[in-house]
């Protein structure tokens, strides 16, 4: 089914000349561009000049005060950027979360097949288990810091419970002696990042709990069944009947996990500010923010190289799910 | 139905089942309990090391409005509102509009459909990370004067939220039967006649869920909040939480209690509205 353009005017007698004003005459090929004139101004204003202008400003030395003070320095920023410590750290730090942070999507499909039943009750546990997703990443990341705690946090007590003992001192007075101490987590260099990327796991697995609870909704039954019928159970099932019928739900679970890895900013800065040590949880997401909006100047020219780092990483991904895209679309009308 | 339906089983699997679930729920939101038992015990519970048993007293009112008494917490969260709703009601119509345009007409120039690379445009700015948008959205926010307003997130989140929203409405409308369309033009009835009267009354269901999604997409920034407002005047909750840590961070349950509320407005808005919402979520590639 395709909208021939030119319908305003074949409805007009093909003798004489077209008597209707201009719009009336082209409105098919003018009403679409209206209709999306307000979108595409402001998306055009706040998304698509941003991206070329960061992507200039990059070139440039500026510490955002006076425009005409930016110094075109060529590709001195990249250069610097080769040799920064952390700027490398927070690559790797980035390529830690997009390896990890895949864990959602097995560990989302795990809970759906769990909770995917119809016994009593079971709505609402589903959106309990969801719950996670909904709450600001600014409230899970404070939640973990406490979490964390190796003093008072949860992971702090159960710890407790295995390596420590309370004692009473010659004072009198009650103290904790651990054969082990307690990890302090978030002040650990080596396993903050890991500490950080749990927690945001939890929403993570959450959302793709919640696609593979839809996808598992629509496996038809007859396949199922089908299935059964040939002796198919278990993990055979899981692999040959239910996961290819899953596809969409886990192409879309994968491509949200991928861009929240990637974004992962929130967390890092309620829970570590990047540290411990030498941003050793930085992400590139977040050194861009240190390092433009530093307290001690504003360097916007090299905080736009690092974002235009991640934007060409992102960009990687972007394509590949356009191209999945424009394949489905070629095939509809 | 897979995995097999636990009524199928023995009564036995279907008892450890029905007990397992709960359990599995209790430990999946511990850190939440956690935070809510810490948010309504004394202070001194606290720094006697009672911090994971049976709080000494209940002071769940009293602590909430301990928050309200001695922080700005209501002033962020009244901005909060401030930013959330208009954004909402901004990017939602900006989408309805570019999304039919998107799905109902072809956009000739010269032998290219436009339409389907601009959609694609809308697609991919979805996903562009912030951080490429901070410098110039900031400076741009600085030059037409509304850094550090409410205003400086709403226009940049309806902008950025329309990329979003216009590939939902578009998906959606698409799957409107065209017939509807085209029978109306035939009558002769205008396109925007066609768009109000006919095609709004049936994406109504698709506005409820983006409307719920945007809220709790905007309520939950915290990036933007932190980069386009620096004063307690228009900083939303999620900003205005990484302020209280600073002064109240040794006041464990005061602080606590601050961030459950700030969780509060999306949660009620997920269970007022879920199927929207999860039919949001799943960008309608699964559709149920």
């Amino acid at each position: 089914m395709t909208i021939d353009a030119n319908i305003g005017t074949s409805a007009v007698p093909s003798s004489g000349k077209d008597q209707r004003s201009f719009y009336a005459r082209n409105r098919l090929k003018i009403a679409p561009w209206l209709f999306l004139a307000p979108a595409l101004l402001f998306f055009l204003i706040y998304v698509i000049i941003p991206i070329f202008q960061s992507i200039s400003l990059s070139f440039y030395q500026w510490d955002g005060l006076v425009a005409e003070q930016a110094k075109w320095v060529g590709m001195d920023n990249y250069a610097r950027l080769m040799d920064d410590e952390k700027f490398w750290t927070s690559l790797k730090n980035n390529v830690l979360w997009l390896v990890l942070f895949m864990l959602a999507v097995p560990a989302g499909l795990f809970i759906a097949l769990f909770l995917n039943q119809t016994t009593p009750g079971m709505r609402i546990y589903k959106s309990l288990f969801f719950f996670p997703f909904v709450i600001s990443q600014v409230v899970v990341g404070l939640v973990f810091f406490w979490f964390y705690n190796p003093e008072f946090g949860v992971v702090g007590k159960v710890w407790g419970f295995f390596f420590c003992e309370q004692v009473v001192n010659i004072v009198g007075n009650l103290s904790t002696r651990c054969s082990i101490d307690p990890p302090a987590l978030m002040a650990s260099e080596d396993y903050a990042t890991y500490g950080i990327i749990a927690a945001g796991l939890w929403p993570q697995i959450a959302y793709c709990m919640i696609l593979y609870l839809t996808g598992l909704n629509n496996v038809s039954p007859d396949q199922v069944e089908a299935g059964r019928l040939d002796g198919a159970k278990g993990w055979r099932m899981l692999w040959y009947v239910i996961l290819p019928q899953l596809r969409p739900a886990t192409f879309i679970a994968v491509v949200v996990t991928v861009i929240g890895a990637l974004r992962s900013f929130d967390m890092i800065a309620i829970m570590t500010q990047g540290g411990p040590g030498v941003g050793s949880t930085n992400v590139l997401a977040y050194y861009m923010y240190e390092v433009a909006l530093s307290e001690f100047g504003f360097r916007y020219g090299y905080g736009a190289a690092v974002a235009t780092v991640l934007f060409l990483i992102m960009l990687v991904y972007i394509s590949y799910f356009l191209y999945r895209m424009y394949q489905d679309e070629k095939d509809g009308r | 139905m897979f995995p097999k339906p636990i009524q199928k089983s023995s009564s036995g699997k279907q008892f450890s089942y029905n007990v397992m679930v709960p359990i599995a729920l209790f430990i999946w939101l511990l850190p939440l309990i956690a935070i809510f038992m810490t948010s309504i015990r004394p202070e001194s519970d606290i720094t006697t090391g009672n911090v994971f048993g049976w709080p000494s007293d209940f002071l769940l009112y009293e602590n909430y409005a301990q928050v309200f008494r001695e922080t700005k917490a209501l002033q962020y969260l009244i901005n909060s509102f401030w930013v959330t709703i208009p954004t909402m009601i901004m990017s939602v119509s900006l989408a309805c509009l570019a999304g039919y345009a998107l799905a109902i007409y072809k956009m000739p120039l010269g032998k290219w459909n436009l339409s389907i690379p601009l959609f694609m445009l809308f697609v991919a700015g979805n996903f562009v990370p912030f951080q490429i948008l901070m410098v110039p959205v900031r400076e741009f926010s600085e030059n037409i004067g509304v850094y550090n307003t409410p205003w400086a997130l709403i226009l940049f989140h309806s902008a950025f939220q329309t990329g979003f929203c216009t590939l939902f409405m578009r998906n959606f409308i698409r799957a409107l039967p065209f017939e509807l369309i085209e029978s109306a033009r035939i009558e002769g009835v205008g396109e925007f006649k066609i768009f109000w009267h006919i095609v709004l009354p049936l994406v109504r269901p698709a506005l409820a869920a983006l409307a719920v999604l945007i809220f709790t997409f905007i309520w939950n920034d915290f990036f933007w909040a932190t980069v386009l407002t620096n004063g307690d005047e228009a900083k939303p909750i999620t900003a205005g939480m990484e302020s209280l840590k600073g002064q109240y961070l040794t006041r464990y349950s005061l602080y606590s209690a601050a961030a459950l509320m700030a969780a509060v407005p999306p949660v009620l808005m997920f269970f007022a509205a879920q199927k929207h919402f999860i039919a949001g979520l799943t960008l309608g590639a699964t559709k149920g």
